[in-house]
C-alpha cells in the first residue's frame, strides 16, 4: 500500500480499510481464507538518511511484508521524513506521534539508526499501547560486505520474533537447480550466487542443518555421486561411499550426524542411509526387488524417515522408523483413483508433511497433519510441486510454472498469500535452509 | 640370380681350356694377359646389366604386390569399417516406453533381439543401458524411473543368453531430453533407453542377415 501523506491526512478515518487491499491469491484454495484487515499494521519509519540506513530500511521493510504477519504501511520516501522521531532540540527527548502512526494504520512502528560505526540500533514502537515494545542492537557491516544482507535480515528476524513470538524467517537461503548447476539464494531472492562447479550437470540439492554445507548430486560416467560442498570456501569432498551407482537426494538427520539419500542401481532403488560422524555403516533401509523406494525426508526428532515408494503401485508417501523397520502407507489414498504422490518434506515442526501429488495429469502441492492424518490440496493453477518448508513451518516454497516457466514461488499456509521469489530462467528442485545464524 | 666372382672366372677358364683340346693344333701362343682382363671385364658388365635388369623387374613386380594388398587391405578395412557402422548402427537403435512404464513394448522387441544377435557376434563387446524419461514426471522419481527402464531392456537380454556383466545400466531421468519441445512427439522421442559402447566397440562383426 502506498500514501502520500499530505493527500490522504484528511482520509485518515479509511486508512485501516484500505490496510486491507489484498493482492489476489489465485491458485491457491482449500480452507484458507484470508480474513482482511486482521493482520497488525506495520510502519517502518524514516529518519537520518545515510546509504546504509536506506537500505537496512528498504531490506527490513520488504522482510517484514514477506513475514506474512504484517500489513506493510507504505509511505513515499519524503513523508516518511516527516514521520521520523522528533527530538526536541536541547533536551535530547524524543517525540514519538503514536496518534499520528495510528491513524495511518499502524499497530507497530520501527525505527532503524546508525549506534556507532557497524552497528545499528532497532526500536520497535507499540502505537497502540504507545509505548518502546523493545530496543536492540545489531552488528552490521558496511553495504559492500557480503554479509550485509544477512546481518539486516537476522534483524528483521529479531523484530518478527519481538512482535509474534516467533522469528521471522528472512536470514535464510535457498538452493535450487538452474539448468546444469545448483545456485544458492537469499529468501527474499536476492543474491544468486553459483554453488557446483561449472561443467558436470547437478541434482538434488539440500542444506546441512545449520546452513553451512549443501549436499547434491553430479553426474559422472554412469553414475550420480554426492557431494558435500562448503559454501563459505566452496571447498568439496566426494562421499567415497557413492563412488558407483546412481546416488540422489541427499538429505542430513536434524543432528547432522547421519545421512539418508536414494540409490538406483542393478537392485533397483532404495533408500540408503549413512554414518557421517563416525564415516562408516552404509545402510540399505528398503528392499524394493518389485518396487521403487525414494526421496527420504527425516521427522525433526530423527526417529522417522517418510518416503515415496511404488510398492502399491504408483507412488505414495510412506513412513518407516528411522533404522528401515515398521514401514507402512503415510498419506492415505484411494487406489486407482489418487494420482502419483512424490518429493516429501517433513516440516520443521514436525506436523505437517508437503509433497506433491499428480491431479488430472499436473502436480500440486498437497499438506498432509501428520496427526490426522488428513491432506489437503494447496494449489491449483499450473504444474507446482517440489515443496520445502522455511524454518517457521508456516512458509512453503515450491516451483510453479503459473506464469509459464518454472520458477519459486512461496506461499503462507495462514493466510494463503503467494508471491514470486525468481523471474528468471527455470528454477527446480529447491530446498530451503534453516535460519542463518 | 647370385653369382660370385671366383665362379665367373673358373668358368673363364674352362671355355680356353675346351679350345685348346678340341683344335689339335699346336699350341697358339699364350693369351696375352691383358685380353683375358676383357673378357673378364665383357662378363661382368654383362652379368651386372642382367642383375640391374632383374633387379628392376623384381622392384615393380614388389611395389605391383605391395600396391595391391595396400587396397586390398583399404578394401578390408572399409569393409570392416562399414560392418562396424552397421553394428553400431543396429546398437544405436533406441527403444521407447509409455508414458510412467517400463515394460518393452511387443513392437520394441525385435530390436533388442538384434542387439542380442550383436552381442553374440561379438564376444568382446560391453554396453552400457541408459534410460531416460519425459518431463513431465517428477523429478526425482524420473531417475528411478529410468534406471527401471534400462533394467527391463537388460533382463530382456540376459534372459535370452547374454551374460549380465556384459551389460551395465544408468539412468538420466529427464535431465538429458532429445528432443527439448513441449509436445507429445518429443516426450515419446524423450522416454527411451539409449545404447552405448563400453568396451570392445572398434570393429564389431554385423550378425548374419543384418
Amino acid at each position: 500500500m502506498r500514501l502520500r501523506l499530505l493527500a490522504i491526512l484528511p482520509l485518515l478515518a479509511l486508512v485501516p480499510g484500505m490496510s486491507a487491499a489484498q493482492e489476489p491469491t489465485e491458485g491457491v484454495r482449500v480452507g484458507i481464507t484470508y480474513q482482511p484487515g486482521v493482520r497488525p499494521g506495520m510502519l517502518v519509519l524514516g529518519g537520518p538518511r545515510t546509504e546504509l540506513l536506506d537500505s537496512v530500511r528498504t531490506i527490513v521493510a520488504r522482510d517484514l511484508e514477506f513475514s506474512d504477519e504484517f500489513e506493510i504501511i507504505t509511505l513515499p520516501a519524503e513523508d516518511s521524513l516527516v514521520l521520523g522521531i522528533q527530538t526536541a532540540a536541547g533536551s535530547g527527548s524524543e517525540f514519538v506521534n503514536y496518534p499520528l502512526y495510528g491513524a495511518l494504520g499502524a499497530d507497530f512502528a520501527v525505527r532503524a539508526r546508525a549506534e556507532d560505526a557497524g552497528v545499528v540500533a532497532i526500536t520497535v514502537y507499540d502505537v497502540r499501547g504507545e509505548t518502546v515494545r523493545r530496543e536492540f542492537t545489531a552488528g552490521v557491516p558496511v553495504l559492500s560486505d557480503p554479509d550485509f544482507r544477512m546481518a539486516t535480515h537476522r534483524m528483521s528476524d529479531e523484530i518478527v520474533r519481538v512482535i509474534t513470538g516467533t522469528a521471522g524467517v528472512a536470514a535464510t537461503r535457498f538452493l535450487f537447480l538452474q539448468g546444469r548447476r545448483i545456485y544458492r539464494m537469499d529468501a527474499d531472492g536476492a543474491d544468486v550466487q553459483p554453488v557446483s562447479p561449472d561443467g558436470a550437470a547437478a541434482f538434488s540439492p539440500s542444506w546441512d542443518p545449520r546452513g553451512r554445507r549443501a549436499a547434491y548430486t553430479e553426474f559422472h560416467d554412469g553414475g550420480g555421486y554426492l557431494y558435500l560442498q562448503e559454501l563459505a570456501t566452496g571447498r568439496r569432498l566426494r562421499l567415497s561411499f557413492t563412488q558407483s551407482a546412481l546416488n540422489y537426494t541427499p538429505v542430513f538427520s536434524p543432528d547432522g550426524n547421519r545421512f539418508a539419500f536414494t540409490r538406483s542401481d542393478e537392485e533397483g532403488t532404495d533408500v540408503f542411509t549413512y554414518n557421517l560422524e563416525s564415516d562408516c555403516c552404509l545402510q540399505r533401509l528398503t528392499s524394493g526387488r518389485f518396487a521403487d523406494n525414494l526421496s527420504p525426508t527425516f521427522s525433526p526428532d530423527g526417529r522417522r524417515i517418510a518416503f515415496s515408494s511404488t510398492r502399491s503401485g504408483l507412488p505414495q508417501i510412506y513412513v518407516m522408523s528411522a533404522d528401515g523397520t515398521g514401514q507402512e502407507l503415510f498419506a492415505p489414498f484411494d487406489y486407482g483413483v489418487t494420482g502419483s504422490s512424490h518429493a516429501p518434506e517433513w516440516s520443521p515442526d514436525g506436523r505437517s508433511l508437503a509433497f506433491h501429488r499428480d491431479v488430472g495429469g499436473t502436480p500440486q502441492v498437497f499438506v498432509m497433519d501428520v496427526a490426522t492424518r488428513t491432506v489437503r490440496q494447496l494449489t491449483s493453477a499450473g504444474r507446482n510441486e517440489d515443496p520445502t518448508w522455511a524454518p517457521d513451518g508456516q512458509h512453503l516454497a515450491f516451483v510453479s510454472d503459473r506464469t509459464g516457466r518454472r520458477q519459486l514461488w512461496v506461499i503462507d499456509l495462514e493466510t494463503g498469500r503467494v508471491r514470486q521469489v525468481t523471474r528468471a530462467g527455470e528454477v527446480r528442485l529447491p530446498a530451503w535452509s534453516g535460519r542463518m545464524y | 640370380m647370385k653369382l660370385s666372382i671366383p665362379l665367373t672366372l673358373s668358368l673363364g677358364a674352362v671355355v680356353v681350356a675346351a679350345a685348346v683340346a678340341c683344335g689339335g693344333q699346336p699350341a697358339p701362343p699364350p693369351v696375352p694377359a691383358v685380353d683375358s682382363a676383357a673378357i673378364r671385364d665383357s662378363i661382368a658388365r654383362a652379368e651386372a646389366a642382367r642383375r640391374a635388369r632383374e633387379d628392376s623387374i623384381r622392384r615393380a613386380r614388389e611395389e605391383a604386390e605391395r600396391l595391391a594388398a595396400e587396397r586390398r587391405r583399404a578394401d578390408s578395412l572399409a569393409m570392416i569399417a562399414r560392418e562396424t557402422d552397421r553394428a553400431k548402427g543396429i546398437l544405436a537403435e533406441m527403444v521407447n516406453f509409455d508414458f510412467d512404464k517400463s515394460n518393452i513394448r511387443p513392437g520394441d522387441a525385435a530390436k533388442l533381439d538384434r542387439k542380442i544377435a550383436l552381442l553374440q557376434a561379438n564376444p568382446m563387446l560391453r554396453i552400457t543401458i541408459t534410460g531416460h524419461c519425459d518431463e513431465r514426471g517428477s523429478d526425482e522419481y524420473n531417475l528411478a524411473l529410468g534406471n527401471r527402464r534400462a533394467l527391463a531392456a537388460k533382463n530382456y537380454m540376459v534372459n535370452r543368453g547374454i551374460a549380465a556383466d556384459r551389460i551395465a545400466t544408468a539412468s538420466r531421468g529427464e535431465e538429458q531430453p532429445l528432443d527439448p519441445g513441449h509436445t507429445e512427439a518429443a516426450w515419446e522421442q524423450n522416454r527411451r533407453d539409449a545404447f552405448s559402447i563400453t568396451a570392445g566397440g572398434d570393429v564389431l562383426k554385423a550378425p548374419a542377415g543384418m
